[in-house]
């Protein structure tokens, strides 16, 4: 199986400072990936390039086998990759179906069907009540599952998820989960940025690890929690000697 | 169907064919009403024009004298220089503004707010300038027409002005059916995805750069035709008379006070500005000069400050309110 | 040589002066992001205020520039109290309020005034001049220039070196956060308004002393301190400084090189070439 989204050696540097460096990965089609650690390490920034927002110093990003390095974000967005953003982004003046009305003209060029289409990535992601509201009004848990619903009217390929639950309460965390799960099923492939690791773990098939921006452990959920590496750069040497510590002496 | 269904629906239409009727029931022909009709139908078309890239694009540009100017002197200068019919000056004069907007605009969409705003003032005067003191099209002294025939022909009506107003009328309801046409399809969502984020609207797969150009050189083409009409009907042009900052505020001014980014805004704006502004000019002249200007500026300024949502606001506002009030009623009865 | 030196202190000259009437434009833009259209109608009145008091009481300009100050702070605080205050922070609605001021100010000026051009007679610096090496200085041009400079260093030591013009800064980098700390920034952007008028009116007081005073003469000297403002990069008294002498320079060197027609085509096209290559100015971050 081909992956549907590489990223190969891909470094980004702001002046002095190296946000990502030499981060390589795929995304095979039809899974969740999560790309998590700690604050600082780098997730958004090499979203970024994925996104087509940078353009990376160094390095590749293929899609579907076609290199989108530096792509403009509305073509990367066209080539069927589409994006959320972290802090979210209601066109304020827009009423909710208005917003995912823009989303849905990529997929659909007739305004009848992107109409319907949009009703049906509301739906989705449980806005129905809040058709005709005017975007800006509403709580931050409708504004970031109407980030995916309008994402989601493009027709994409591949959804990539900034940070979806981040500053959530815990009602809205689990809606937002039943939200990506509901995509999952359909077939649809996710890269998801999250700085929690207890959203990702149910959903993701892969988890990607970065620190410092370096990728430091790849792989399913359950051994990526357990790599020391992984543990020391969340909670520090200390916690992580502490641990294997008490592994040893259980066993 | 409720009667604001009704409106939606067939407002359009109706309108069209009342102003068309007009001259037939006898109230356009000469005079001053006339006069004042043919104004308010050219300063909608004017403020509609600005609208596209103004309001739904929310690029709030003043330079679209530039534009109109330009669409003046095309035709002005098949008239005076060319000594033919307007008609093919018109044409190049539209085509020619569409250019030069697309020219002028491309690297100054890279400038945010009042940047941007300053930018456009400087192009006005650059071009008020340039024209000024370019022999070609007349310089300062500008071009005057001499007697034509009247007709269609020249485009040129000598005392009745039922000519001149199907002629404004046929410009008006292109700019309108074009503007109303536009914000119900996928063009219209795009522009306004662009004013309320223009990073979100690309994350969705829309072009920024390339529909605020096509929008700009869509709004452009339309003012020149309008500058076109100005020029025709006035038997003369300048520099000052259409290119200058004043005419590019006529633009903003007559769209915000109707309602930015609607689309009966500019005809709204047009409908209380226009009249008010002619018949003050006419009738308070005794008071010195200056005193029609004064009380535009008055009108501005308050408008600003109480309702800067125009009369659209206004009008937003009272059906909101009456919305209110039936509701709460609605909730009375219920307990009741 | 020696006419390209009196070229460029022409030039000069001007510039400083342009330096001045951008200031007071500079400092309201910077700390509450208003562009006030009317700021050349401000420039206009302060001509008026010097006129009268020299042709009524026979002040000179050399004195009356700080009648034209108080009564331009007077009418800046007014401004803001009666035109700003109630929708600072509302996009375009201050701009096109302050253009509709505009036209009142103009308009009343022109009803009560005649378009006019009014010139004062007998001025102390009047048609003097004095001699550097074989350049021409002409001492009203000369004077003006040198107290806008005064004026200017004055506000550039207020706003850094004083508790008061910390404040100011503050309130320019985050309002809530200087509200929390206890300055009371409602009455900051009054006395901005105030002091972006007095800056000026001061400018405008002066200039009696060899220009024409007009119901029209804001309008050019208001564009001209947009284009140094957007140049400079809002809110930087050195940076608009330096901008307005690029302004003078270029006004002087084309006017004489070029042509007198194309003085304001250079100007305004150098503007927009600098504001191209520099989207948020020359100093702007």
């Amino acid at each position: 199986m081909s992956a549907i989204l590489s990223v190969r050696n891909v470094s980004m540097q702001f002046g002095a400072l190296m946000a990502n460096k030499d981060v390589s990965f795929d995304v095979e089609p039809g899974t969740v990936v999560g790309l998590i650690g700690p604050n600082g390490a780098g997730k958004t920034t090499l979203f970024n390039c994925v996104a087509g927002f940078y353009k990376p110093s160094a390095g590749s990003i293929l899609f579907h086998g076609e290199d989108i390095t530096g792509m403009p974000s509305y073509r990367v967005a066209r080539k069927g990759l589409a994006r959320t953003f972290q802090v979210v982004r209601p066109l304020k003046e827009m009423t909710v179906l208005e917003n995912i009305m823009v989303g849905a003209y990529m997929s659909h060029g007739d305004t009848k069907r992107a109409l319907a289409f949009a009703e049906e990535c509301m739906r989705t992601c449980f806005l129905e009540e809040w058709r005709d509201k005017p975007s800006g009004d509403m709580t931050i848990g409708n504004k970031k599952r109407l980030e995916i619903a309008r994402a989601l009217a493009t027709g994409p390929k591949m959804l990539l998820l900034d940070e979806a639950v981040a500053g959530l309460t815990s009602t809205e965390v689990k809606e937002m989960v039943d939200v990506i799960k509901r995509l999952k099923a359909t077939g649809l492939t996710i890269l998801m940025v999250e700085h929690i690791m207890e959203a990702i773990m149910p959903i993701a098939d892969k988890i990607v690890v970065l620190a410092h921006g370096e990728k430091i452990a790849e792989g399913i959920p359950g051994d990526v929690v357990r790599n020391n590496e992984v543990i020391t750069a969340y909670l520090g040497k200390k916690y992580a000697e502490g641990m294997a510590k008490g592994h040893g002496s259980r066993s | 169907m409720n009667p604001t269904g009704f409106f939606r629906r067939f407002g359009w239409p109706v309108l069209l064919v009342i102003l068309a009727a007009l001259p037939i029931v006898g109230i356009v022909g000469e005079g001053f009403l006339s006069h004042v009709l043919i104004l308010v139908l050219l300063n909608a078309a004017m403020a509609q024009a600005w609208n596209i890239i103004g309001g739904y694009g929310g690029q709030v540009s003043f330079g679209h004298s530039v534009f109109f100017g330009i669409g003046a002197y095309g035709a002005a200068y098949a008239v005076c220089v060319s000594e033919t019919t307007p008609w093919p000056g018109v044409l190049i004069g539209a085509l020619l503004a569409a250019l030069v907007a697309i020219l002028v605009s491309y690297p100054c969409f890279k400038l945010k707010g009042h940047y941007f705003a300053i930018a456009t003032f400087a192009i006005v005067e650059i071009f008020n300038r340039l024209f000024m003191i370019w022999d070609w099209v007349g310089g300062a002294v500008g071009l005057d027409y001499t007697i034509l025939e009247d007709g269609w022909k020249n485009f040129t009506w000598s005392v009745d002005k039922r000519g001149y107003y199907y002629g404004i009328l046929i410009i008006f309801a292109l700019v309108f059916s074009l503007v109303r046409w536009i914000s119900r399809s996928r063009a219209g969502y795009y522009l306004r995805a662009i004013r309320e984020g223009q990073e979100t609207a690309e994350s969705l797969g829309v072009n920024s750069t390339g529909m605020k150009l096509a929008a700009m050189a869509l709004s452009a083409f339309l003012a020149a035709l309008c500058g076109a009409f100005y020029a025709q009907y006035n038997f003369r042009v300048d520099p000052p008379m259409v290119m200058s900052l004043d005419m590019s505020m006529k633009f903003v001014l007559v769209t915000i006070l109707g309602g930015i980014g609607t689309f009966r805004g500019p005809l709204l704006g047009a409908i209380v500005l226009v009249p008010l502004q002619e018949y003050s000019r006419a009738y308070l002249s005794r008071l010195g000069s200056g005193v029609d200007l004064i009380i535009f500026g008055l009108i501005i300024v308050l408008m600003m400050e109480f309702q800067p949502g125009g009369i659209m606001g206004i009008i937003q506002h009272y059906s909101d309110s009456k919305k209110r009030t039936s509701r709460r009623r609605g909730v009375t009865e219920a307990s009741s | 040589m020696s006419i390209l030196t009196q070229v460029v202190l022409d030039g000069l000259w001007a510039g400083m002066l342009y330096g001045l009437i951008a200031a007071g434009l500079s400092l309201i833009w910077g700390v509450m992001d208003v562009l006030n259209f009317a700021h050349g109608e401000f420039l206009m009145v302060g001509m008026y205020v010097s006129f009268f008091t020299g042709f009524l009481f026979k002040i000179d300009p050399i004195i009356s520039w700080i009648a034209a100050g108080a009564f331009l702070f007077i009418l800046g605080v007014l401004t803001y109290k009666l035109v700003i205050a109630r929708i600072l922070g509302k996009a375009m609605a201050p701009l096109l309020a302050t253009f509709g001021l505009s036209m009142i100010i103009k308009n009343v000026v022109l009803n009560r005034f005649t378009p006019n051009f009014r010139i004062l007679e007998g001025t102390l610096l009047e048609g003097r001049s004095f001699m550097i090496a074989d350049v021409i200085v002409p001492l009203p041009q000369f004077a003006t220039a040198l107290l806008s400079l005064v004026v200017l260093g004055a506000l550039y030591l207020m706003l850094t070196r004083t508790r008061f013009g910390w404040a100011i800064q503050a309130t320019a980098l985050d309002k809530e956060a200087a509200n929390l700390m206890g300055i009371n920034t409602e009455q900051i952007y009054l006395l901005v308004f105030g002091i972006g008028g007095a800056c000026v009116g001061i400018a405008g007081g002066l200039l009696p002393s060899y220009l024409a005073t007009h119901p029209d003469v804001g309008t050019l000297f208001g564009l001209i301190a947009f284009m140094v403002v957007a140049m400079g990069g809002f809110g930087s008294i050195p940076g608009a400084l330096i901008a307005a002498i690029m302004i003078g320079l270029v006004e002087s060197l084309a006017g004489f090189y070029i042509g007198p027609v194309y003085k304001y085509i250079a100007v305004f096209g150098v503007y927009l070439i600098i504001i191209l290559v520099r989207p948020k100015g020359l100093f702007g971050w």
